[in-house]
């Protein structure tokens, strides 16, 4: 095998190779993804949306198959308009992460989605929810997920902090996906993210060429170099 | 009755030339002949009430229930056919249940209301079928507040804030207008609701009667369950000495 | 048992990855199976060992708040102990979404006993059977959910306390314990429990499966020392806080080398 096997595509299908994540504050959520898409090692979409929207104020961040997940995301999608058309008021983020998570659960065998969804509703307000491969829900303050997830946890975990406004916490989310795309070779190109609160939705871009940039090493190939010598001029101290 | 003998009333499938089914009013008949039933929405919770008319002293105490529960924080309640009623519940049940397995959270009263009117209504349509001979009496405790809401035959529902239906609802329904009920507590409702039920009871038609009474509230964890034995005998006392002292 | 959930159920193979590093499904596999059948299901987020024991008012359980994705500690604040009506608490090792999937039809099931208002409600006894139906229903199906659970319960004066697996297997015993615990904790648990089910007080019941939960923490590799103790007794079902025990470290300060070494 060339590649790893992320998780169980067929062969050529698109992959949504993916950095993405969802945190909650004070006044709403902040999600976020990368724009890359490959098959293989081809990149298939260079801007692509990850971040989609299934009622008014939730949205799920998609990774995995991009086929798999789209077809979810698009049956939460009607399921969520025939929800609010009979309960006559917008569902709650629970609602919908119950819906993402039926599907997921019931179609393990046949599925690749991991999905983060996250929004804001009436009787909670915001709230994240991370549904893994197995169709699992878990509700979270934070959730990463995708392929370049694996190589932030540190990071996340020693940053988040409780109590963010809503400019902390996007920067926090900007910076955590610019470090998994920079270490992910699947994840990559602009960042994407939504700020959800009960007024409105919000969209926040960050082009491939104004990333946050951390430490990017120099490492050199070959034998290492003598340490620099100390200036033959200059008389050591010698004691008496 | 003036449908009779027209054959419009034969079928629910068949509208009089005045544009009624008369099966559908037939239905209201059998709800009508059944011993009251009430249901009170207070401040912090509901109360059903039941006047179970008992037509044999063979009957085992307690048997042959109205109130029926069909989730954790939803109680039914009904006047009519008994077996009527029980199918309907545990048609409640059902979709009590698969509105669980849907949205992975406890339904609330409207959406169970709302399907068990869609059930009903389907029984008006059918020459195959009679249409229930109940009125039912929905009570629930949820996240937003205590809600109360009455199905009858045609399959309409409303919500209410006092319900009465069978055979002593008008007088029922002019004592419950009495009640402060959003002032009420649960336990005070449980109290008015059996000097309700002892009330409207017909000592001259019907002799011997059952007090069957469920509340859903903060003293009982907001679970549907019937009332306490010891409240119940309370409740009853206190409605037979209302009902002297207005003898007197 | 294994007690590596993905391994369960399947017949042993050392020859790749046998510190489950990877969840199974991004695994290499190259084993004579991997073209064969096994297409049934794997676990991904799993849960690793519970505890139990009988002590004198009734059944003490425990399991750590960690739910792993491979090697990787995914979720760190997950409850594997779960309260099924009043009398019985159900502990799950294995996949996560199973173990949820369980206790939404066991949920189903009180509810349906609930709502029948007959006097009757359903005791840990009850709720076993039910539930190694279930499982075994599943493995025939060769669809199994993949947990191994233990049941604990106390009710009408009695103690209650069972295994049952995705195989459907079932025993009873007054000390049990799934996954790595059942190669670890077990044989401290019997040594310190058996023949004393009468007379253990709460407080030593608990310090033996503090003292059992500690050296799965040293042991075990998909551990977290962080987990709650669940008591099922007379007076219902008690599920504590989490919380984590005392470890001790210090004594490798001075350790050189591995051998001969001495600085």
């Amino acid at each position: 095998m060339d590649h790893i096997d992320w998780n169980r595509l067929k062969t050529g299908e698109v992959n949504l190779g993916t950095s993405i994540m969802a945190v909650q504050f004070d006044g709403g959520v902040v999600i976020g993804a990368d724009s890359r898409t490959t098959t293989g090692s081809y990149i298939a979409n260079r801007v692509t949306d990850k971040l989609t929207h299934v009622h008014d104020r939730i949205y799920c961040c998609r990774s995995g198959s991009a086929a798999d997940t789209q077809a979810v995301a698009d049956v939460v999608h009607y399921q969520l308009q025939m929800y609010s058309q009979t309960a006559g008021k917008a569902p709650s983020v629970h609602t919908a992460a119950a819906a993402f998570q039926k599907l997921c659960y019931d179609n393990k065998d046949a599925l690749s989605a991991g999905i983060i969804v996250a929004g804001w509703d009436e009787a909670h307000g915001p709230s994240v929810y991370n549904i893994p491969l197995g169709g699992g829900l878990f509700r979270q303050p934070w959730a990463i997920g995708g392929s370049g997830s694996t190589y932030v946890y540190g990071y996340c975990d020693a940053t988040y902090q409780e109590g963010w406004g809503r400019d902390e916490t996007v920067n926090f989310v900007k910076n955590t996906l610019a470090l998994a795309m920079s270490r992910d070779g699947s994840s990559g190109g602009v960042i994407r993210m939504c700020v959800i609160t009960e007024d409105k939705v919000e969209r926040l871009f960050v082009p491939g060429n104004e990333l946050p940039r951390f430490w990017e090493g120099h490492e050199i190939l070959g034998a290492a170099e003598p340490r620099k010598k100390v200036a033959s001029d200059v008389v050591p101290m010698v004691e008496a | 009755m003036t449908s009779i003998g027209t054959g419009y009333d034969l079928s629910a499938s068949t509208y009089s030339p005045d544009g009624r089914i008369f099966q559908v009013e037939y239905a209201n008949k059998a709800v009508e002949n059944s011993g009251t039933a009430i249901g009170l929405k207070v401040k912090d919770g509901i109360v059903l009430a039941v006047e179970k008319l008992v037509h044999s002293k063979l009957l085992v105490p307690e048997a042959n229930r109205r109130i029926q529960t069909v989730d954790r924080h939803i109680g039914l309640a009904t006047a009519g056919l008994l077996a009527d009623g029980r199918h309907l519940s545990n048609r409640a049940r059902d979709e009590a249940s698969n509105y669980r397995d849907t949205y992975n959270s406890p339904p609330p009263l409207k959406a169970i209301a709302d399907r068990l009117g869609l059930y009903v209504q389907a029984y008006t349509l059918y020459s195959s079928v009679r249409p229930f001979g109940i009125s039912t009496i929905l009570g629930t405790v949820d996240p937003d507040g205590p809600g109360l809401f009455v199905v009858e035959p045609s399959g309409v529902f409303f919500g209410y804030n006092g319900a009465a239906v069978g055979k002593g609802r008008q007088l029922a329904k002019t004592e419950l207008e009495k009640l402060k009920l959003t002032e009420l507590s649960v336990r005070e409702a449980v109290i008015e609701a059996a000097r309700i039920i002892y009330l409207v009871h017909d000592d001259a038609k019907e002799k011997e009667f059952e007090l069957e009474m469920s509340w859903i509230g903060p003293e009982s964890n907001n679970l549907h369950v019937h009332v306490p034995k010891d409240l119940l005998e309370e409740a009853e006392a206190a409605a037979k000495a209302a009902l002297e002292s207005l003898v007197e | 048992m294994d007690h590596f959930p993905t391994n369960w159920g399947r017949p042993r193979s050392e020859a790749f990855d046998a510190y489950g590093t990877y969840p199974i499904h991004q695994r290499p596999k190259t084993d004579s199976f991997s073209a064969g059948v096994q297409r049934t299901q794997q676990p991904i987020v799993t849960g690793t060992s519970v505890l139990a024991i009988k002590y004198k008012d009734g059944i003490m359980m425990a399991a750590d708040n960690l739910a792993s994705y491979g090697s990787l500690a995914r979720f760190k604040d997950i409850q594997r102990l779960h309260p099924v009506g009043n009398n019985t608490v159900i502990g799950a090792g294995g996949d996560m979404s199973d173990f949820q999937y369980i206790q939404t039809i066991l949920d189903e099931l009180i509810i349906d006993e609930f709502t029948a208002q007959d006097g009757h409600s359903l005791g840990p006894a009850e709720i076993h059977e039910y539930l190694a139906q279930v499982m075994y229903a599943r493995r025939t199906k060769m669809n199994p959910l993949w947990n191994s659970l233990l049941v604990g319960g106390f009710k009408d004066g009695k103690r209650f306390l069972a295994y049952v697996d995705l195989l459907g297997t079932t025993y009873t015993a007054s000390t049990l314990a799934t996954g790595f615990g059942g190669h670890l904790a077990q044989p401290l648990l019997r040594s310190a429990v058996e023949g004393k089910e009468d007379t253990l007080t709460e407080e030593e019941a608990l310090a033996i499966i503090e003292n059992s939960m500690r050296v799965l923490f040293y042991r075990d590799a998909r551990s977290l020392n962080k987990y709650q103790v669940a008591t099922i007794t007379e007076s219902g079902v008690k599920i504590s806080e989490s919380k984590s025990v005392e470890t001790s470290w210090s004594f490798a300060e001075g350790i050189r080398g591995y051998g001969a070494q001495v600085q």
